[in-house]
């Protein structure tokens, strides 16, 4: 054997590595606008924002809104629901952790932490204003409200998990309590949800 | 074609060898339609046919329907509406549809269980029982994204349920579940992807079912005996076998007859039956149902999502383990697709070389409690999340789990099977005793 077929043998072994590599390239590149064009769209990634008034949400009362195509709760509580939720001790809770979007990750699961800052110069009570997804944390059911369930919160009617007055997981198979969502008080009647 | 030896198709006018040169199409479906045939197979080898009525019946109606269906949020509900009132014949191809899937599933289940029931998933029928899984997954996902078109409420809730399942996936889940969805939550983008796979996927099945039956074709038939049809000779074959054409064609179609005489009787006098009435209540984002219950064919497997909750020490334990990793959400959905992969690993989890369940003593017993079981699933699977149903669900879906992975690998070692049959033939003789030639049969008794 000559010392060219050598080399044609190397070159030939190039050539097909060249080749697979530019094939498993070029179907990646082929690939991937396929699967993307799933991702959500521009228009449904623009981050929404919407304004909410709330002046006609008495205490014991709540309303729904859509948001980002999710339900989100508004319910301004009585000083009884307050307290029930002020009662229990966190570390008894299945999740010990406040899922605020507005204050610290990790924050604990107390009542104040799961609750709006009162706009400034209103007499709300504190801890009256709760706002969250209204998205049960196992499949996404909206839970039913007014004093549902065993904890006299929220009762997810899918698969039975029970929220507490201030929404979290007290009961069921549901992991995690009721996220809050990115809100603040504009003015005393308005909230800015994302 | 397959090792069963018998007479294969010889070109003999002019024409035929002409074409039998160039595509040897007509030898194909002569060789398919004269496949050699066990004799004595039951009633229960119907459903195969009946399944291919069934693709066929919801591939034609479909292709009709999606010619009146808009699959947008604002008009899906209106334009099936559209179909029940307007279009001439729609409430019927609708209804026809609708309730083809009922039966589609009806007869999916009865094929399954026939295998199960008879080792047709055994050596040397693994390939075209995996198959049938993989048309079985692809039904149930097809049955899914086409009860999501009409945008009633158990649609909406069905389908944010349903693609909540990925979610649960660590890490990953919530990307998986945006991407299929197409937003954060099911939207316009939804549906309209889920309307493109409905109509694509009937024809992913329609493309295994010919893979399917190639396996099968090649392997021969499986039958109530279990036995192998004799391949030594084409004359001991024959005895054993007639061919399918015309013999089981016409058997078949008349359990069709007798079936589709059942099925159109529903759809025309209660078509609804097995539909939910709160799947005509416009799909709203903001109410649930006061109780989502899939469709009827996915109860048992809904069940067994929903059986594993924290009480639960296997929950708690698989928890621990990972760190949290798997919990109880994550874990009712790996049960859910895991029960559909311990039926599919059968062929390899039963350790017993006795195919048929009629020589198996022990093995009927759990085979029918086995049956029975799936029934309770699907009964427990329709009530509310409470006691006593989480038990019974909690108990049912263990004992699907033991049956693929403790009591099928055991019983082949513990249980003395009996006497099989030696033949196909003597099997049949011996319920069809020969009725000519003047002879009397020996086997009548004396009274």
């Amino acid at each position: 054997m000559s010392h060219a077929d050598d080399n044609e043998g190397t070159r030939r072994d190039f050539l097909y590595y060249a080749t697979a590599g530019a094939g498993a390239v070029a179907t990646g590149a082929a690939v991937w606008p396929l699967v993307n064009q799933m991702n959500p769209s521009a228009d449904v990634q623009a981050l929404s924002s919407i304004r909410v008034d709330i002046s006609g949400v008495e205490p014991g009362t709540q309303i729904a809104v859509k948001w980002l195509g999710k339900p989100v709760f508004i319910r301004r509580r009585t000083q009884a629901e307050i307290d029930d939720a002020n009662a229990v001790d966190v570390s008894t809770l299945p999740d010990p952790f406040a899922r605020n979007a507005n204050i610290e990750e990790g924050s604990s699961a107390i009542d104040i932490n799961r609750t709006m800052v009162p706009p400034e110069g209103s007499e709300d009570g504190a801890e009256e204003w709760l706002v969250m997804m209204g998205v049960c944390t196992h499949f996404g059911c909206v839970p039913l409200g007014d004093g549902a369930g065993e904890f006299g919160g929220w009762f997810c009617p899918c698969h039975g998990s029970h929220y507490d007055t201030a929404g979290r997981i007290r009961k069921g198979p549901a992991p995690e309590n009721l996220p809050v969502p990115p809100a603040v008080f504009v003015d005393a009647t308005t909230i800015k949800l994302g | 074609m397959g090792g069963i030896p018998h007479d294969s198709y010889e070109p003999k006018s002019g024409g035929e060898k002409w074409l039998y040169r160039r595509l040897p199409i007509v030898g194909l479906a002569y060789d398919t339609l004269m496949l050699p045939t066990p004799k004595n197979l039951n009633w229960m080898w119907i459903w195969g046919i009946v399944l291919t009525f069934c693709l066929a019946l919801q591939i034609i109606t479909g292709v009709v329907l999606a010619m009146h269906y808009t699959p947008h949020v604002d008009y899906a509900f209106a334009s099936v509406e559209h179909i029940m009132r307007n279009v001439n014949g729609g409430h019927f191809l609708r209804y026809l549809h609708q309730n083809g899937a009922s039966l589609f599933f009806v007869a999916v289940y009865a094929h399954i269980f026939r295998g199960l029931y008879y080792g047709s998933y055994k050596s040397p029928r693994e390939i075209t029982w995996i198959i049938g899984m993989l048309i079985y997954l692809l039904m149930m996902g097809t049955a899914f994204m086409g009860y999501v078109l009409p945008w009633g409420q158990m649609s909406f809730w069905g389908a944010t349920v349903i693609t909540g399942l990925f979610g649960a996936i660590p890490f990953i889940g919530e990307a998986i579940q945006t991407w299929l969805l197409g937003g954060p939550a099911v939207d316009n983008a939804t549906l309209n992807r889920f309307f493109s796979l409905h109509y694509l996927l009937p024809f992913v099945i329609a493309a295994l079912v010919a893979v399917h039956i190639w396996a099968f074709h090649t392997t021969g038939n499986n039958n109530p005996t279990g036995v192998e049809v004799r391949r030594t000779s084409k004359a001991e074959a024959e005895k054993d076998t007639v061919p399918f054409w015309p013999y089981f064609v016409i058997k078949d179609l008349f359990g069709l007859a007798v079936i589709l005489a059942v099925f159109f009787a529903v759809v025309g006098f209660m078509p609804n039956f097995l539909g939910h009435p709160d799947n005509y209540i416009e799909a709203n984002a903001l109410a649930t149902p006061a109780h989502i219950v899939p469709e009827w064919y996915f109860l048992p497997f809904y069940a067994i999502l929903r059986a594993f909750t924290d009480e639960v020490w296997a929950v708690q334990f698989v928890g621990f383990i990972t760190g949290g990793l798997i919990d109880a959400k994550f874990f009712g959905v790996l049960a859910m697709f895991g029960s559909i992969a311990v039926m599919a690993l059968a062929p390899w989890l039963d350790t017993s070389s006795v195919r048929s369940g009629r020589y198996r003593p022990m093995f009927k017993w759990w085979f029918w409690i086995f049956v029975v079981n799936f029934f309770v699933l699907m009964w427990v699977g329709a009530m509310p999340a409470e006691e006593p149903y989480n038990t019974v669900s909690l108990i049912a879906s263990t004992y699907w789990f033991a049956y693929f992975l403790v009591i099928l690998p055991l019983l082949g070692v513990i249980e003395k099977p009996l006497a099989q049959p030696e033949t196909i033939e003597e099997d049949f003789v011996s319920h069809y005793p020969a009725k000519t030639g003047g002879a009397q049969s020996a086997a009548t008794p004396a009274e």
